[in-house]
């Protein structure tokens, strides 16, 4: 137990020690710096093993060590890290998804000339990710988090000869740093009320009971709790990262990046940082003075993640593009895992995150498997048929959608999701968000069923016969796809309402393996709801779509014909992107060019008269100088020399001379004193 | 008690105006310093002058400034002529215009 602890440190570091010789590789040295990427990731996943083991037998332990990082003055600023269940389960997640990703973009990336530099990347994300993950500090979560953001800027770039992708990374990073600016005001005030950032410490971590009772007790703007302005400022970060609305946008432009991209980083494991960071600061969040209804911090979560929920889905079911579909849908499991976050606490909203990256990675990777079939082309209604052609893909697919979907009882997606809307039924605030759930996974069932329609099945559109036999992918990258479909079904099993392991894991007390549970009335009415919502609409979906499968993508949707306009409006995804391009941005812009006309001509024109004034002062001061300190100086310079000649006269060095003079002033002495007296 | 005292000042000061005169106008090293034992000896005159006037003329007060006087400046000539053979030795001269060494 005590070794790890002390070792945990190299979870992160090993990947971010590949990243840097990474860097240092010329362009050629594609395979090791493959090679550097995978082995340090697979180190660092033994390490997150072995440091899970060590938290699964006493319950609920939490490990931590902090260091001094620097002192000013009398304070001093701790950094650490910490181990505790939450941590360790997403060490795993991360480091096991991580590995196959990066073995299947061995396959993906091998034509790619810039390969090593990807990879460089993709380490780079690694450690940033991990450290996240063991921070047990605000301002190392802050560090890391910043870091991820930069390699998901680079990896959305990565093709930045493409102006798309170039102009997606740029969106990715600014819309996404205006939620860390919330982030970071409110770490900046979690510092000044708590006097720490560290979130364990002995008791005095800000995270502890003796910091969070305090800033439940002062009050801020209008009558709000401190502990609740600085979640809700927190969340914003969450808000950010997790594409919630209104900040999803970049979500599906970050969709340029090479696919292995999209599925590590805005589906599996960054976009879940903002989930994570909830559960991180949960007590912080949950901090309220009645514990009946939670806080107002948790009830925003849980609004915004179930308004994202509901939007984000719809949005996806007019998509053409397949990789935007998935985006979509991310945004939209984002929004159940903040929800979750919101009515059922930790262990809800961990659950979906993590039974999620499994699916969404296996997801992600087929979609990459058929791109990379149809060499390069992303429209659904340019392929067809390819189940006949990419079996192992398909039938990975299928499992990731039916986990996405939510089939019972044998799916992931199943378990964690019922999970949510079971904590939504029983919220005691509004029934709203259970309703919004529902609806989510209706949409969400019926997309995917659009989707695997369009891809799988039919005749091969009109690109096929450009490209007349798409292959399957290599054992590369069909192999990962197989073992995160096996994943895909297994995970769920660990948090079955009968079995509840992973809940229990998180909050510390013994699992029970109770089959009755499954059958408590509540829990029972509730899976046979969704169970007919998901069954309704994957046949619905089917109804639609199995014959327009075969049409071309000239033909307009089948949607389309009976609500145009609604259609067009999901289509254009609720205009969300126009309408930040007609406000926000052009206020920007507009404001900066006045900012640019004050700095040109106000502000510049003020420097220049200084600098003006300056000149002339100085001309003045340089006169002055001249004449009157230098001159007069030389003149007492001239006269003191005159003088001295005069004196050097007496001078000569003849003591006849001296003597003279000496006779002359004692006569002129004598009849001074004598006329004087007289 | 014919003479009255200062007739014997008056001889005093014209015998040390002599030598000041000889001491500052002369060139020859040596005629300076007689001008110079001239004014000596003005002084040693007025010692002996105020002594015979003096309240006590019985003590040998004046003698004996005198007699120290004259020891004085028989040691000073020593030196005096001593200075002027070294230095008519080293620079051919005696002219005391030529000592020009203590020129600042």
């Amino acid at each position: 137990m005590e070794a790890i602890v002390k070792y945990l440190w190299l979870i992160p570091v090993l990947p971010l020690l590949a990243a840097g010789w990474g860097a240092l590789l010329p362009r050629s040295r594609k395979r090791l710096a493959a090679a550097l990427a995978i082995g340090s990731v697979a180190l660092s996943g033994l390490l997150a093993l072995w440091a899970f083991c060590a938290t699964l037998n006493p319950p609920l332990i939490r490990h931590y060590r902090n260091w001094v990082w620097f002192d000013f003055g009398a304070t001093s600023l701790q950094l650490g890290w910490v181990l505790d269940p939450l941590a360790a389960v997403m060490l795993v997640m991360v480091t096991l998804v991580s590995l196959l990703i990066f073995i299947y973009s061995l396959g993906y990336m091998a034509h790619d000339d810039n390969a090593a530099r990807f990879f460089c990347f993709m380490a780079l994300f690694a450690a940033a990710m991990l450290g996240i993950v063991i921070a047990n500090s605000l301002l190392l979560f802050f560090v890391c988090w910043e870091l991820v953001g930069l390699a998901s800027y680079l990896l959305i770039g990565f093709w930045f000869q493409k102006p798309a992708a170039a102009a997606a990374a740029k969106k990715a990073f600014i819309t996404t740093r205006i939620g860390d600016l919330g982030l970071l005001l409110g770490m900046l005030w979690l510092y000044s009320q708590s006097g720490t950032l560290l979130f364990y410490d002995n008791g005095h971590g800000c995270l502890e009971q003796s910091s969070l009772a305090p800033l439940l007790a002062r009050a801020t703007l209008g009558g709000m709790a401190v502990s609740t302005g600085i979640s809700l400022l927190i969340f914003c970060g969450a808000v950010g990262k997790s594409g919630q609305v209104p900040l999803h946008v970049w979500l599906p432009d970050a969709m340029e990046g090479p696919t292995p991209v999209s599925a590590l980083i805005h589906a599996a494991t960054m976009v879940a940082a903002g989930v994570f960071l909830v559960a991180r600061m949960f007590p912080l969040m949950s901090n309220s003075l009645n514990p009946a209804t939670g806080s107002s911090a948790l009830h925003v979560v849980t609004w915004v993640g179930a308004i994202t929920a509901v939007f984000a889905a719809s949005i996806a079911v007019a998509q053409n593009d397949i990789k935007r579909i998935l985006a979509y849908s991310t945004v939209s499991q984002l929004g159940y895992m903040m929800m979750g976050l919101g009515v059922g606490g930790v262990a809800v909203g961990m659950f979906h995150l993590i039974t999620h990256a499994c699916f969404k990675a296996l997801l992600f990777l087929g979609a990459g498997s058929v791109i990379h079939g149809c060499s390069g082309g992303q429209d659904i209604r340019r392929m067809g048929g390819l189940r006949k052609f990419m079996p192992l893909t398909f039938v990975t697919y299928a499992v990731g959608t039916m986990a996405l979907c939510g089939v019972p009882l044998f799916f992931a997606g199943f378990w964690s999701k019922e999970e949510i809307l079971h904590a939504a039924r029983h919220w005691p605030v509004s029934n709203i968000p259970f309703c919004l759930g529902v609806a989510a996974a209706f949409l969400t069932a019926f997309y995917m069923t659009r989707q695997v329609a369009y891809v799988f099945f039919g005749k091969p559109a009109d690109a096929a016969q450009a490209h007349p036999s798409p292959r399957e992918s290599p054992p590369v990258m069909t192999v990962p796809l197989a073992i995160l479909a096996v994943l895909a079904i297994l995970v769920g099993f660990l948090g079955t309402p009968a079995w509840p392991w992973f809940q229990s894991y998180l909050t510390g007390e013994p699992a029970r393996f109770t089959l009755g549970k499954i059958f408590d009335r509540p829990q029972l009415n509730l899976m046979f709801l969704s169970t007919i919502v998901i069954g309704a609409a994957i046949a619905l979906g089917w109804r639609i779509y199995a014959r327009a499968a075969s049409q071309t993508s000239r033909d307009i949707d089948p949607l389309e014909k009976p609500m145009p306009a609604i259609f067009a409006c999901l289509r254009n995804k609720f205009f969300v992107d126009e309408f930040y391009a007609r406000t926000l941005i052009r206020w920007t812009s507009s404001f900066s060019v006045l900012a640019d006309w004050l700095d040109r001509f106000v502000w510049g024109g003020a420097v220049w008269a200084v600098a003006r004034l300056t000149l002339l002062l100085s001309f003045f001061n340089n006169d002055a100088d001249e004449s009157l300190v230098n001159q007069s100086f030389d003149n007492g310079c001239e006269g003191l020399r005159n003088s001295g000649r005069l004196l050097a006269l007496f001078q000569n060095g003849q003591v006849q001379r001296y003597l003279r003079v000496i006779g002359v002033a004692f006569a002129a002495l004598v009849l001074l004193l004598f006329w004087g007296c007289a | 008690m014919t003479t009255p005292l200062s007739h014997y000042l008056l001889l005093s000061a014209l015998l040390f105006s002599v030598g000041f005169a000889g001491a500052v106008l002369r060139r020859h090293a040596v005629l300076v310093l007689i001008g110079i034992e001239l004014m000596l000896n003005a002084a040693n005159l007025n010692f002996i002058a105020f002594w015979r006037y003096g309240p006590h003329p019985e003590a040998l007060t004046g003698l004996m400034f005198a007699i120290f006087s004259i020891a004085i400046a028989a040691a000073e000539v020593a030196v005096g002529l001593a200075l002027v053979i070294a230095i008519y030795r080293h620079r051919k001269t005696s002219q005391v215009e030529q000592f020009q060494a203590l020129k600042g």
